[in-house]
């Protein structure tokens, strides 16, 4: 039997589940849990600037591994500022756990310094919440935190922790619990038999087919099995912001992204299928545009592990609840064994319209023009990287470009902010997955406006050594703001203009990380090379690019999938 | 429509504040609440009361049902039930007005539960229709105060919610 404080039990725990890092910033209620943590090895702590970047850096981890990601943060302050964090990972279904100190228990209620109740605080952004009553219950709500976090449709979990449960002379006996189960909480393991069965009839009876894969797929580690069932079916692929790289965008099968910066061919082939194969996808009203009008011939066959993404938005012809992976290896067997074939001249008639639709947007954007596009560093930034890098972006028309342009083969390469949006996630969440990978090429594509809204963070990459690039496309606005302004406020400009940028070569000299500025065209290339040649070292690559780019397509508001805007002068 | 549903949940602190901030986060209606733990004192059971279609109510059920301290739950109106709501009016009245209160009380059912010279105060149970049914009889009067319950309510025959 091993008698342990509180706060060895916290570090202990976190060893006994196999994590490496946890990412935080200590403070008056966590000193105790800070303590225990240094007279230890197993568990690194890495110190953040900024209790938010410790979310994103453990949310960048989490999406790059499929593993939870860790938070240690102290009472108040400290735990507030991780609010931002936790909505983003709640919004994209990343499973984090957040460990925050507590005042006093006898103080809870009483106003207490650096006391906020962020168990309540929090509530509408985790999957759930603990808060400890006594030392003892450590380890099996830590392990009831993980779970959760980890199973079913993934979520942040808060662990609020009072000062006085970690007292490091209170000792309580230390039992790691194996496993957990909650009468209240089993998430399914295994979609429905019949309903499979007929999504299948419906798959291989189709004319118009679509699959739209979502994140499910790539936090539900189903890629490979979304790939086979495509391939077998030999179906068209779109991917949800969330879902690139769950099917390979260099693979002809796939359309690219869909929804409101989807690929023109995508958009269109949604609204003509008379069926869509929804994957771990929900719908989003960015995907969507006007439900009403979404994909008027389409039955939907809806797969996915929470079954409130079900008919929320858009109603499903045939639900199916259940791991994705699961249910696509089902999917696969009963293809195999099925005594029909799917109907190939009507897929063949099918691609051809869609080969067509592939001719007139098709990506383009002004290759003529003197300035540097935006489109034109991402393909740079693409080419330099072998298309193998993981790419954390920040929020903003640098987002969609690097969505559209870097074709993502692999899934867990693709960090992004889908749901929430959250400017200032791509730096630390890029560093997350640095640490994690060592060895890999990891490149943070912003813009001056979010580079600042967590740019402290490279301290910590200089403290611990961390040698992400930051590919800064720097069109010295907030770049999506002002193409809403160009398009639906007359141009007027209202604040999405920055005027006294800082000289990031000057505080990249301050931080003793390297500067690459990119400003012609014929230099794209080389620079970015240089850039990513020096691979030990954190690079900035400021690369000016056209302020008056808009990013296309771009569906018209309120319009069926089909409307888009194409350029500036040309619409559906 | 109308829909009764009842939830059976963790007897954890913060567990209500769990299911009432979901209505209000999500943008759901809720008409009556009522919670109180059962007979095993690990378990709370909450009724509420809410109006939407058909689709809102299944996105309140589904969201109900991911919330980790929720249990079980159904739908009571999806099936034949019982449903109760207990009401409290303090009612000044003297003169001839009490003998009319006492037999408005008689009518209902109910019962006078305290009294002064010149209060009734009256007790009514039963669907809430009887309860509006009762305040709308006595809307001559001089009503002081009013106290509901809210709904609370089981499925008649075989049918339980329990583990």
């Amino acid at each position: 039997m091993e008698l342990l404080s509180g706060g060895e039990m916290i570090a202990r725990f976190l060893k006994d589940e196999g994590v490496e890092y946890i990412y935080g910033y200590p403070g008056g209620a966590a000193l105790h849990i800070y303590d225990a943590l240094h007279r230890q090895s197993d568990v690194k702590h890495i110190l953040v600037r900024h209790e938010q970047a410790a979310t994103h850096m453990a949310d960048g981890y989490a999406r790059a591994t499929g593993k939870p990601g860790v938070v240690l943060v102290t009472s108040g302050p400290g735990a507030t500022n991780t609010v931002t964090g936790i909505a983003t990972a709640f919004m994209d279904s990343i499973p984090m756990v957040v460990i925050c100190g507590q005042v006093m228990s006898y103080l809870i209620g009483e106003d207490a310094f650096q006391e906020t109740d962020m168990v309540g605080v929090s509530r509408p952004i985790v999957k759930h919440s603990f808060s400890v009553k006594h030392p003892s219950e450590i380890p099996l709500i830590l392990k009831k935190a993980f779970h959760i976090a980890n199973s079913g449709r993934p979520g942040p979990v808060v662990v609020d922790v009072p000062k006085d449960m970690t007292m490091p002379n209170e000792k309580f006996e230390y039992n790691f619990p194996e496993s957990v189960s909650l009468r209240s909480y089993t998430p399914p393991t295994k979609g429905h038999s019949g309903q499979i069965k007929k999504a299948v009839d419906l798959l291989l009876a189709a004319k118009r087919p679509m699959i739209y894969a979502g994140g499910g797929v790539i936090m539900g580690g189903a890629s490979e099995q979304l790939t086979k069932l495509a391939k077998e079916l030999g179906y068209p692929v779109t991917n949800t912001l969330m879902g690139l790289g769950g099917y390979s965008a260099t693979d002809d099968q796939s359309v690219g992204m869909l929804g409101m910066h989807g690929s023109y061919e995508a958009n269109q082939a949604m609204h003509h299928s008379d069926l869509i194969l929804a994957i771990g996808a929900r719908f989003d009203d960015r995907v969507t545009n006007d439900p009403d009008k979404f994909c008027p011939s389409a039955k939907i066959i809806h797969v996915d592990i929470d079954p409130a993404s079900i008919s929320k938005t858009i109603r499903a012809d045939v639900p199916i609840v259940g791991p994705v992976i699961q249910v696509l290896e089902e999917m696969m067997g009963l293809i195999d064994d099925a005594p029909t074939r799917t109907n190939q001249d009507a897929i063949a008639g099918w691609w051809k319209q869609i080969n067509e639709w592939r001719q007139v947007h098709g990506g383009r954007y002004d290759t003529s023009s003197e300035k540097i596009k935006p489109q034109a560093a991402v393909e740079a930034c693409w080419r330099a990287t072998n298309g193998d890098a993981y790419v954390a972006s920040d929020v903003g028309q640098h987002q969609m470009f690097t969505a559209q342009y870097y074709k993502f083969s692999k899934p867990y390469r693709w960090i992004n902010s889908g749901g929430l949006g959250t400017m200032g996630f791509g730096l630390p969440a890029a560093m997350g997955v640095k640490m994690n990978f060592p060895e890999e090429t990891v490149v943070c594509v912003t813009g001056e406006g979010s580079i600042q809204m967590n740019i402290q963070e490279l301290s910590t990459c200089l403290q611990y050594g961390i040698p992400v690039k930051i590919l800064c496309l720097n069109n010295g606005s907030l770049g999506m703001v002002r193409q809403w302004q160009d398009m639906n406020y007359e141009g007027r400009h209202s604040n999405s203009y920055m005027d006294s940028l800082p000289e990031f070569k000057t505080l990249m000299d301050a931080y003793r990380h390297k500067y690459v500025e990119i400003r012609t065209k014929d230099e794209l290339d080389a620079k970015m090379e240089e850039a990513f040649a020096m691979t030990d070292q954190l690079v900035f690559i400021n690369c000016y690019v056209d302020p008056e780019e808009h990013v296309y397509p771009m569906q018209v508001p309120r319009g069926s999938m089909r409307d888009m805007f194409l350029s500036k002068t040309e619409r559906t | 429509m109308r829909h009764i549903i009842s939830v059976l949940m963790e007897n954890e602190p913060g567990a209500l504040s769990r299911v009432v901030g979901l209505f209000s986060q999500r943008n759901f209606n809720i008409e009556t609440l009522n919670v109180a733990p059962t007979d095993d004192p690990t378990l709370s059971r909450l009724t509420l009361t809410t109006f939407g279609s058909d689709q809102v109510v299944e996105q309140i059920t589904k969201q109900l049902n991911k919330l980790i301290d929720v249990v079980k739950l159904v739908d009571l109106t999806e099936g034949q039930h019982i449903e109760r709501e207990m009401m409290l009016v303090k009612v000044r009245a003297s003169g001839a007005q009490r003998a009319e209160v006492k037999r408005t009380v008689d009518i209902f059912r109910g019962n006078i539960v305290d009294m002064t010279p010149s209060i009734y105060t009256i007790q009514v149970v039963g669907e809430s229709d009887k309860l509006d049914g009762f305040l709308h009889a006595l809307s001559g009067m001089h009503i002081l105060e009013v106290v509901r319950t809210g709904v609370s309510g089981i499925a008649r025959g075989e049918k339980t919610l329990s583990l």
